[in-house]
Formats: structure tokens, C-alpha cells, sequence
């Protein structure tokens, strides 16, 4: 059982601040993945759990054992490196045993294990060979491997694929999805790619500045983003953002049309996905000028000038549109989300 | 840019070193192994039959085992304290560099003020009332003393030179290996044995095989602390060509450092080569 506890974590590094007291919580063989930006703290949190970094405040618990003051070979983890890290003066395997041989482990488990890791991650026959003779990805796997072979409680990764090329990181992120729920081990990953976080975790956390913006799971923060950096990071194109002008009890006048929102005296944007959007008669919905179209085959982008703003929209590639032409795009009503304006929460 | 133009470009530095280095070199060479205007191996008999050969080999092998492996650790020690620094890195790396930029005969000599009769070793004694009379160091009756205060010298001022090399190599490792070890559970002392020292190699291998060599040339801290109680092999190559005035003999000599050199240069590429495939 290991259920990681993140109490009120800060860490600064002289005047700046890298993590402003961070509380999670995440629960045995969860996959949990810190997503945001760089700069906004996600791999300091993952480097204080993993105990290469002191938090300033703050306690880590791992499995029920308070860890913060512990040398990270103590604190039942592994990691994985976003260079991989996996060390050119050893072959493959004695990379793999390398933390097993730090624990003086009898020859004949260490064989064991890394034959099993190495199969796991496809490299036995690579075993003997150097990290010089290697290929990116199958760098990554010895990392891995190395990794799983220390059969830990909790494994980090930090921006592990970002380093791969778009098909191998396709490829290796639903293997490593795979192995992991397999080890049954808890996991944290750290990485800037929303398709990555979405397709891999059970739960994201989304971070900003050094806070945690939302932690819930994918579909949740994709749908019903906590705040409005939420829905302008996760998203591809992102949420668009219209302000909205109140003009009775829950009534907002949005680009020149009437819709019903949340009754509340703080001023407020309206929101909606680029794919929550259909083709409607003119005069029903926003009124759109596009301005470019980009035809993606499933789909095809549109940028248009909604009330003087940038605003997208997915429509189906049958649509046959042009630059200059004038669309009237309708919101689905159920998927429209509302931000205060001045702290950027969502409002409902 | 025409195809001959990095060679025109390298021809002076090459015309230079073969008029100043291959020239003369090639000289003495052939001066080693002629005698008499014929071919024979006479100078090298004659170098070597003589009582003080022994000596100068023996004392120079003996002051190299002593100083390399001392500045070895030292320069390790130095570098990985520099390196752990956030603030004045640079400062110390010049500080530790000052015996860099004096020559060897100075240094011989500032050391030869220390430990001399009337030096700063005797004065401050006697100021401390250590002790009543000063006492002769650098005597005859006491090789032992001359030996230790020669590798004093050498390693003060030559292991600044070995530090600057591993600062850089140890600059080269990036510091996920290390971290990688930490999380994997090395202690410190593993993660230097088994991540930092391999890594290390190719840094370590230049720096040896420069302090080597330069330690099988030591004279000038030798002939200032020691004068002739101490020969070594590049004292007695000077004693030859200079006061018993044998070119041939001290051309020998030289072919004797050389060989050396290159042998040890050959053991140190070996004992600290890096096959091609465990290179980063």
C-alpha cells in the first residue's frame, strides 16, 4: 500500500517562489499526472517527493511513513529520467541491476528481475549491449525497466517521453500504460503534454505558478475545467472566451444574443470548446466571420471573428467554407462553461 | 574556400615545429646512438654503468609514485568540493591555481626558504621556543627530509593542474547520472566509485598522462631543495651535457625520460580507456 500525502509543500529558491504550499493526496496504484507549463512547479514537486530536493515547508508521506527528512533510497521509489540517465560506462543489464546491486541482492534475483523487466520493455536481447549502441527509445525502455526492477511502491517519471519522437511516444505511452497498471504500483508523472496527461492518467493535476489548479479526472477537467487557465491550457485548440454582459437576473447579452447563465453579481466571461459548436440557420446562435480554415480530414478548424474576438470552432470537413464567409455557430447549451473575470474561477 | 586552404593555414605552425622540435629531436636521437661518428649503443652503456643512473632512476620512479597518487586524490578532492560550491567557484579555482602560473625553479626555491637553516620553518620554531637551535634540514645525513620536502614542493605546485582538468570533466557529467544513482540507493561514496570516477575516465586519463610526464622531468624543485644529494634523470642529463660535457651520454639520458614517458602514456591510455560503445 502506498498512498502518497503532499501537506502544505513549499519550496522557494532564494526570492522565487517554485511551489506555493501544495496539499494532494493520491491514492495506492493511482496514476496521477502533474500537468502544466514550465516554470510552474510540477517537476519540483516531483523532485521533492522523490527527495532530490528539500521541501522549505511542508511534509511528504509515503505509505503512511513521513519521508520529507529521508534520503530518497529510503523512501521505497523509483525514477524514471527525462534524459533517461541511463549510465553509458554499464551494459544494459548491470543498468537495469543497478539498484538492486546497491541493495546487495543475491545474484540469482537480480537475474531474475532484470530478465523479467527487460522482457516486460522488449530488450532482452539487448542486455548486453552499451547505452552508446542504443536508440532513444530503447534508452527509455532500459529506464523503465530500471525502474520496475526495484519492484517500488511508487514511480516517478519525469517528462519521460518528451524526448522521443512523435510515433515512438505514441507508441511507448500506451505501453507504459500497460506495465504500469500491471505492477500495480502507484505512479506520478510529470509532464507539459495535455494528450499525454488525458490518454495516461487516472487523475491530473493541473498546475500553475506553483499551485495546484484542479486535480480530478481527465474527462472532468476537460469538461468542467475548475478555472479558466484550466480550459485555455487543456484543449486543442483551446476553450474560446466571449465576455458576456449582463442584462437582468441569470440573463447575459454574448455577441449580440440573449443566453441564460448563472445568477450571480461578479462579472463573468462565457466559455465554450471549439467542438461544442454546431452549423445553425443565420440569425440563431453567434455570428461568425471566418477568417482562416484549416482542414484537419476528420475535422476542419476555423478561426473567426466572433464580436471582435478570436474565436474557433470544429465543424465537420463536409462543410465546404471559405475565408470571409459568414457563419452562425450554436452552442450547446449543456456544454457552455462561465469564468469570473477577475479571479478566473469558474462560476455556475 | 579552397580545398589546400587549412593547410596553408597549418603550414607555418608545422614548418615551425619541424625546424624547432622534429629537427632537433631527430638530432638527438641519432646523437644517442652514434658515438665516434659510428653507430653503437656506447653512451647508453656508458650512462647506465655509471653509479649515479641507478640513483636517478630509482629517485625519480620513487618521487613520481609519491606525488602522482597524492595529487591524484588531492586534485579528486579538490575538484568535487569546487564543483559541490554555489558561490566563488571561480575565486577558489584561481586561488588553488596561483602555484600554476610561478615556475618550478620558484617554487623550489620558495620552498627552499621555508625549510633552509635561516628559513621561515626554523624561525618560526625557535620565535615559538620549539626549539633552541635551528636545525639543518636539507642535509645529506637526512635524503629522507630532501625527499619530503621535494614532493611538498611538486604536490603544491602541480596539482592545480590536475584539479582544473577534472573541474572540467566533471563539469562534462550531466547531473542526472548522479541523481539517477542517489534515487537507485548509492551512498555517496558509490555514486562517486560507480557513476562519477568511470565517467571520469577520459578527464583522468589527460590529466595523468600530463602529470606523468612532467613528473618524470622534474629538475628544477629538485636541484633547489636537494642540489646533488637528490640526482634524477633530468639533473643528471644537465650534469652530463653541461659539467662533464658528454652530449652523447646526455642525449641518452633523454631517450631513457622519453621511453619512459611514452611507456607509462601507453599504460595510462590502456588501464583508463573507454571502449567506443560506453562513451556518451
Amino acid at each position: 500500500m502506498a498512498e502518497i500525502q503532499i501537506k502544505g509543500v513549499a519550496k522557494s529558491f532564494g526570492a522565487f517562489t517554485a511551489l506555493h504550499s501544495v496539499d494532494m493526496t493520491i491514492s495506492d496504484r493511482e496514476f496521477m499526472v502533474l500537468l502544466g507549463a514550465s516554470g510552474c512547479g510540477k517537476t519540483t514537486l516531483l523532485r521533492i517527493i522523490a527527495g532530490l530536493e528539500t521541501p522549505t515547508k511542508g511534509e511528504v508521506w509515503i505509505g503512511g511513513r513521513r519521508v520529507d527528512h529521508l534520503p530518497p533510497k529510503e523512501r521505497g521509489i523509483a525514477m524514471v529520467f527525462q534524459n533517461y540517465a541511463v549510465f553509458p560506462h554499464l551494459t544494459v543489464f548491470e543498468n537495469i541491476a543497478f539498484g538492486l546491486r546497491m541493495q546487495k541482492m543475491p545474484q540469482a534475483e537480480v537475474q531474475r528481475r532484470v530478465h523479467r523487466c527487460a522482457e516486460l520493455m522488449h530488450i532482452e536481447q539487448l542486455l548486453k549491449r552499451y547505452s552508446g549502441q542504443l536508440s532513444g527509445g530503447q534508452r527509455q525502455r532500459v529506464a523503465v525497466a530500471r525502474a520496475l526492477a526495484m519492484e517500488p511502491e511508487v514511480i516517478l517519471m519525469d517528462e519521460p517521453l518528451s524526448n522521443l519522437d512523435a510515433l515512438l511516444r505514441l507508441e511507448m505511452r500506451s505501453e507504459l500504460k500497460g506495465v504500469l497498471a500491471e505492477s500495480k504500483t502507484t505512479a506520478i508523472y510529470v509532464t507539459h503534454d495535455q494528450v499525454e496527461a488525458m490518454s495516461l492518467a487516472d487523475r491530473i493535476s493541473v498546475m500553475n505558478g506553483g499551485h495546484i489548479v484542479q486535480s480530478a479526472d481527465p474527462v472532468e477537467v476537460y469538461r468542467n475545467p475548475a478555472a479558466r487557465f484550466v480550459a485555455g491550457f487543456i484543449g486543442n485548440p483551446p476553450m474560446n472566451f466571449l465576455p458576456a454582459e449582463k442584462v437582468g437576473s441569470g440573463r447575459y447579452r454574448v455577441a449580440g444574443t440573449d443566453v441564460a447563465g448563472p445568477d450571480t453579481d461578479t462579472r463573468i466571461d462565457y466559455a465554450i470548446r471549439p467542438e461544442d459548436l454546431t452549423l445553425a440557420e443565420p440569425g440563431q446562435g453567434l455570428a461568425a466571420t471566418i477568417r482562416v480554415v484549416e482542414p484537419l480530414g476528420a475535422h476542419t478548424l476555423v478561426t473567426c471573428d466572433v464580436d471582435g474576438a478570436s474565436f474557433r470552432a470544429v465543424i465537420d470537413s463536409d462543410s465546404r467554407v471559405n475565408p470571409g464567409d459568414r457563419l452562425s455557430l450554436a452552442p450547446m447549451a449543456d456544454r457552455v462553461r462561465w469564468f469570473d473575470k477577475e479571479t478566473g474561477l469558474s462560476v455556475q | 574556400m579552397p580545398r589546400y586552404l587549412p593547410y596553408l593555414l597549418l603550414l607555418p605552425a608545422t614548418v615551425f615545429l619541424i625546424i624547432f622540435f622534429l629537427y632537433p629531436f631527430t638530432q638527438v636521437a641519432i646523437e644517442s646512438v652514434t658515438s665516434n661518428g659510428e653507430w653503437s649503443l656506447a653512451n647508453f652503456q656508458k650512462a647506465t654503468s655509471h653509479w649515479k643512473f641507478g640513483e636517478a632512476f630509482k629517485n625519480t620512479m620513487l618521487l613520481a609514485a609519491l606525488v602522482v597518487p597524492i595529487q591524484l586524490v588531492m586534485s579528486l578532492t579538490m575538484a568535487t568540493v569546487v564543483q559541490k560550491l554555489q558561490k566563488g567557484r571561480s575565486a577558489i579555482l584561481y586561488i588553488f591555481a596561483i602555484p600554476l602560473g610561478i615556475s618550478d625553479l620558484a617554487a623550489g626555491l620558495i620552498w627552499l626558504s621555508i625549510f633552509e637553516q635561516s628559513g621561515f620553518l626554523n624561525s618560526m620554531l625557535v620565535g615559538l621556543g620549539l626549539i633552541e637551535q635551528p636545525i639543518l634540514y636539507l642535509s645529506y645525513q637526512s635524503p629522507w627530509i630532501i625527499l619530503f620536502a621535494i614532493v611538498l614542493a611538486e604536490v603544491w605546485r602541480a596539482t592545480a593542474i590536475m584539479m582544473v582538468i577534472i573541474v572540467a570533466g566533471l563539469g562534462l557529467i550531466p547531473r542526472e547520472y548522479g541523481e539517477a544513482a542517489e534515487v537507485f540507493g548509492a551512498t555517496r561514496w558509490q555514486r562517486f566509485y560507480k557513476v562519477t570516477l568511470p565517467m571520469l575516465r577520459p578527464s583522468l586519463q589527460t590529466a595523468l598522462i600530463l602529470r606523468v610526464i612532467l613528473a618524470f622531468e622534474v629538475f628544477a624543485v629538485v636541484i633547489a631543495l636537494g642540489g646533488t644529494q637528490m640526482p634524477v634523470l633530468m639533473s643528471e642529463t644537465f650534469n652530463w651535457q653541461f659539467n662533464l660535457q658528454d652530449r652523447g651520454v646526455a642525449a641518452a639520458y633523454a631517450m631513457v625520460i622519453l621511453a619512459v614517458s611514452v611507456l607509462f602514456t601507453l599504460i595510462i591510455l590502456r588501464a583508463l580507456h573507454v571502449p567506443k560503445e560506453a562513451r556518451t
